[in-house]
């Protein structure tokens, strides 16, 4: 019986110090980033905006091409804010951080693809109004 | 050594009391856990304006409603307000209160620049008759950029309401921890930003 007690004490006393150094390291480094991480973030952010909508105004490309060049800047500038600004990477919050949102992005990614997909067939296959009244 | 030697013990698989977690050591986590439960519901009106954002029924189409120098602006402001809030953040971790106040100030005032221009814009379409009731393209447009809107709103009161804790009690942890929350909720709404001015303007003039 005090063999655990003991046992307990040096265990709790142990986790108590590496607690309060892990708190110390991971909110100077991680959780605010840098000034020249956020002017990085900026700056990208600002080229991967700009060239969408100067693409879009000016009509430069093809109307096929333009849409796949501004889906693919927003999802690499989504990622540089996710890296910048929100400071996401694999240790935060011992990892489960990056759990849910990959968690989350997969069901997105099933929910939107999913609607799009189901309610795109459920519109070019359903007859319309005048065809379907004309068989009767 | 004793501690060790206990440890390793197979008998003994669970501990005799919780672990105990210091004050507010959760909440990141939990708060990014509710940031992801709102991911979702973008991800539905996304995905609604996906579906519906074709039928005009008759009405006015993104290219006749959009002022694409409007959203450029828009998204400048936004973008805008989410550099100086990290600078705001940086300035709390280093302990400068005036220095995080004015950059928090100046945060609040490209938001609420952001709200101004989409009031404006939405006050518009209505004007010309283009209001939600309008088709489901409309009410779906709405919709979304509206519960956009509507978090900057809140984000906005949730920001002026710390810059008055800030005033009060200083940088103390707790308003650390707060303002660290918000500082996730303010990126967030930029990352939603993204995928409206691209999906909704941006593709909606490509139609």
């Amino acid at each position: 019986m005090s063999t655990t007690g003991h046992a307990m004490d040096g265990q709790t006393h142990d986790r108590h110090a590496h607690e309060g150094h892990q708190d110390h390291h991971h909110e100077h480094d991680e959780a605010h980033g840098s000034r020249k991480g956020y002017w990085i973030g900026f700056a990208l952010s600002v080229v991967l905006t700009a060239i969408p909508f100067w693409l879009v105004m000016t009509m430069t490309l093809s109307k096929p091409l333009t849409a796949f060049i501004i889906m693919a800047f927003a999802a690499v500038q989504m990622l540089v804010h996710i890296v910048f600004f929100l400071h996401m990477n694999r240790r935060a919050e011992g990892g489960w951080s990056i759990m849910a949102l990959l968690f989350t992005v997969v069901i997105i990614g099933i929910a939107l693809s999913g609607s799009l997909w189901v309610m795109y067939h459920m519109n070019t296959n359903m007859m319309p109004m005048q065809a379907a009244s004309d068989m009767e | 050594m004793s501690a060790t030697a206990h440890k390793l013990d197979p008998d003994v698989f669970h501990l005799a009391e919780e672990p105990h977690h210091p004050e507010g050591s959760s909440t990141m986590l939990g708060f990014w856990m509710y940031l992801m439960s709102d991911c979702l519901i973008f991800a539905m009106l996304f995905a609604t304006y996906g579906v519906l954002g074709t039928s005009y029924a008759g009405g006015p189409g993104p290219k006749e409603l959009f002022e694409l120098p409007l959203v450029a602006l828009n998204t400048a402001m936004l973008l805008f307000s989410s550099i100086t809030y990290g600078f705001a953040m940086l300035n709390m971790t280093e302990g400068k209160r005036g220095a995080t106040q004015g950059w928090l100030a100046i945060t609040a005032l490209f938001g609420l620049a952001f709200l101004c221009i989409e009031m404006y814009e939405f006050t518009h379409l209505i004007h010309e008759g283009a209001g939600p009731q309008r088709s489901a393209f409309l009410s779906s447009f709405f919709v979304l950029v509206g519960t956009h809107g509507l978090h900057v709103t809140f984000g906005l009161i949730w920001l002026v309401v710390l810059m008055v804790q800030v005033q009060m009690k200083g940088l103390i942890t707790a308003n650390k921890r707060r303002l660290m929350c918000l500082s996730l909720f303010w990126h967030f709404l930029d990352l939603i930003w993204i995928g409206v001015f691209t999906f909704v303007y941006l593709m909606g003039m490509l139609r």
